[in-house]
């Protein structure tokens, strides 16, 4: 199945394709992980908050019921495989979107896989806060809130800037996978191609796209967590 | 004022139930620095903690300016916090935050205008002598500026009680008797009354004027610092004392008297019977400055170093150089 992928035909069919859908899919690829990525944040980064806030010494505690019910949601969101996941959130994106195909589509079973995932980084990375300076805050009279919105979420910003770029770079992989299920960008024109049409050298083409979006996500995000964090100067 | 009384309290951790503090009743004035010292685990931090509610007593009460902290509902505890601040071993200053941000902290919790807040910022960090570090990161700190800083931020809201836990714990000798003495300035310039947690009797004897010393949970001494490191009564106090030997004596002697160093060795009871037998016998009133006294396979040895006024000086050297088991020479400098 490999030989060839440097002949002369299958070259200009890549190239064809480069010319016309690659550039689209760039795009559809880049604004559907960004977007996902930002709802998720939106819905993840609270709960996150919430899941250190809320226990019972936490700055703002919450009845242990809704502790469980959060930590179970989350632990069964995160324990579905992801393509299932998206099968079962369709009906949902009919509900929110209007339709179950199409790169709009995919956003929603993207949120729903990534938010569980999202609180869950959010989470580690308060939790990185030395304890004593949550109580030197409340030492000097700060509410739950501030503390929160003052302390807890500027004092861990690299930390979460840097699992936010594991997350969106996770997203990426996951929305590749999305073109399985009729989401649209680099991922549908690497299973189109090479799976249907077996025209390795384009799939092999949105395959070195995805890894260079991941390069780029990456290296922007560990420069920016570097950049922002005070400890380090 | 604080007024702490029958404070107690007791830890639960599993099916354990650790006594931190028991039946503590101590009051500190207006103006003290008051110094809170005993052996690691004996409830030091504890006991602050319950000043300003950070940890819940079990049992007691506690009064800070004719306020019962353990009644008050949240908002007014925090209310009331602002007006107790505290500082810190580990400093816990903001680390994403530059120096001035860091002082200006507790007055945005207090909704204070930034411009104001900063202004009033600048006014702290001129008086914690670091003005130049407004927009350095703590990272970029030393310790002892770090400190500085957080002494900084405890004074953004005007309080009327310092709380420090071991807060020159983690610096060089030198480094904590600069915040001692920035401490002391405080006190004075402020009117700022300051508890100094601590396991250093040099911290105390540098910057207290009262003592409580604390063991297994309960005040086993209190008093004025001079009194009770000149004469410490409690094995506790007496084992904070002694150690260190004669580091303090020249701290401890008021100034118009002199002081005389008694060398014991081989006497079976040292202390009363010399002071009480020279006061009768010679008429000589002589303090006990400090006492360090080991015991060596069997027998006693140790000093003593007394303050006796200049006119009895003559007289008291006369009568110790006839008692038996001891020298006894004239001392004027300790370094
Ligand atoms: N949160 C807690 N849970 C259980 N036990 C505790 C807790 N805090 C303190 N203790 C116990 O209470 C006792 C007093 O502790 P505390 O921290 O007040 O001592 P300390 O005098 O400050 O000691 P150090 O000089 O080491 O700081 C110790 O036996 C300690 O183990
Ligand atoms: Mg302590």
């Amino acid at each position: 199945m490999y030989s060839g992928i440097f002949s002369a035909e299958a070259l200009a069919e890549a190239l064809e394709c480069i010319k016309t859908e690659i550039p689209f899919a760039i795009w559809e690829t880049f604004y559907v992980t960004i977007a996902a990525t930002a709802l998720a944040i939106i819905i993840g980064l609270p709960l996150g908050v919430l899941l250190v806030a809320g226990e019972k010494n936490g700055v703002a505690p919450l009845p242990s019921w809704v502790m469980t019910v959060l930590n179970v949601v989350i632990n069964l969101l995160r324990s579905v495989p992801f393509l299932i996941l998206m099968i079962m959130a369709l009906p949902l994106s009919r509900l929110v979107v209007g339709t179950t195909v199409g790169t709009k589509a995919t956003i929603v079973p993207l949120v729903v896989a990534a938010f569980p995932y999202i609180a869950r980084l959010v989470e580690s990375s308060i939790r990185e806060i030395d304890p004593n300076i949550i109580e030197a805050a409340q030492s000097m009279g700060a509410t739950p809130f501030q503390i929160i919105a003052k302390v807890m979420i500027p004092e861990s910003v690299p930390s979460l800037i840097n699992n936010g770029t594991i997350a969106l770079t996770t997203i990426l992989g996951y929305n590749a996978m999305a073109g399985i299920l009729g989401g649209g960008g680099l991922g549908k024109i690497a299973i189109n191609y090479g799976y249907y049409r077996y025209q390795y050298t384009t799939m092999y083409v949105a395959v070195i796209l995805i890894v260079i979006m991941v390069i780029i996500f990456q290296t922007i995000g560990t420069k920016a967590t570097i950049k922002c964090d005070k400890r380090l100067k | 004022m604080i007024k702490i009384e029958h404070l107690s309290k007791n830890f639960k951790v599993g099916n354990m139930d650790i006594e931190a503090l028991n039946d503590i009743n101590l009051e500190i004035n207006d103006g003290d620095i008051y110094g809170i010292i005993g052996m690691s685990g004996a409830g030091k931090s504890t006991l602050v903690r319950c000043i300003n509610m950070l940890e819940r007593p079990t049992d007691g009460r506690i009064e800070v300016n004719g306020l019962d902290m353990g009644n008050l509902s949240d908002k007014e505890l925090r209310a009331a916090r602002r007006d107790i601040t505290m500082i810190f071993q580990a400093f816990n200053l903001l680390k994403q935050r530059n120096c001035l941000k860091n002082v200006c902290f507790p007055m945005e919790l207090d909704g204070v205008p930034k411009a104001e807040a900063e202004k009033k910022a600048k006014e702290l960090l001129e008086i914690v002598g670091l003005p130049e570090k407004a927009k350095s990161y703590p990272a970029q700190l030393s310790g002892g500026q770090q400190q500085r800083i957080a002494i900084a931020r405890a004074l953004a809201t005007n309080p009327k009680v310092l709380l420090c836990d071991e807060a020159t714990s983690a610096l060089d000798p030198k480094t904590t008797h600069q915040i001692l003495k920035l401490l002391k300035e405080i006190n004075q310039k402020m009117g700022i009354t300051i508890v100094i947690i601590t396991h250093q009797m040099s911290v105390v004897q540098e910057a207290c004027n009262r003592v409580a010393i604390l063991d297994g949970g309960r005040v086993v001494e209190e008093g004025n610092v001079s009194e009770v490191f000149s004469n410490p009564k409690s094995d506790a106090a007496k084992r904070l004392v002694m150690p260190d030997g004669e580091r303090y004596q020249k701290w401890l002697g008021a100034s118009s008297e002199r002081r005389l160093r008694v060398v014991f060795q081989n006497v079976q009871n040292i202390e009363k019977p010399l002071v009480a037998s020279m006061a009768v016998e010679a008429g000589v009133i002589a303090t006990v400055l400090s006492a360090d006294i080991q015991k060596l396979v069997g027998d006693k040895a140790g000093t003593m170093l007394l303050g006796v006024s200049d006119e009895q000086f003559d007289s008291a050297m006369k009568y110790l150089k006839t008692y038996e088991g001891i020298t006894v020479k004239e001392v004027e400098d300790f370094v």
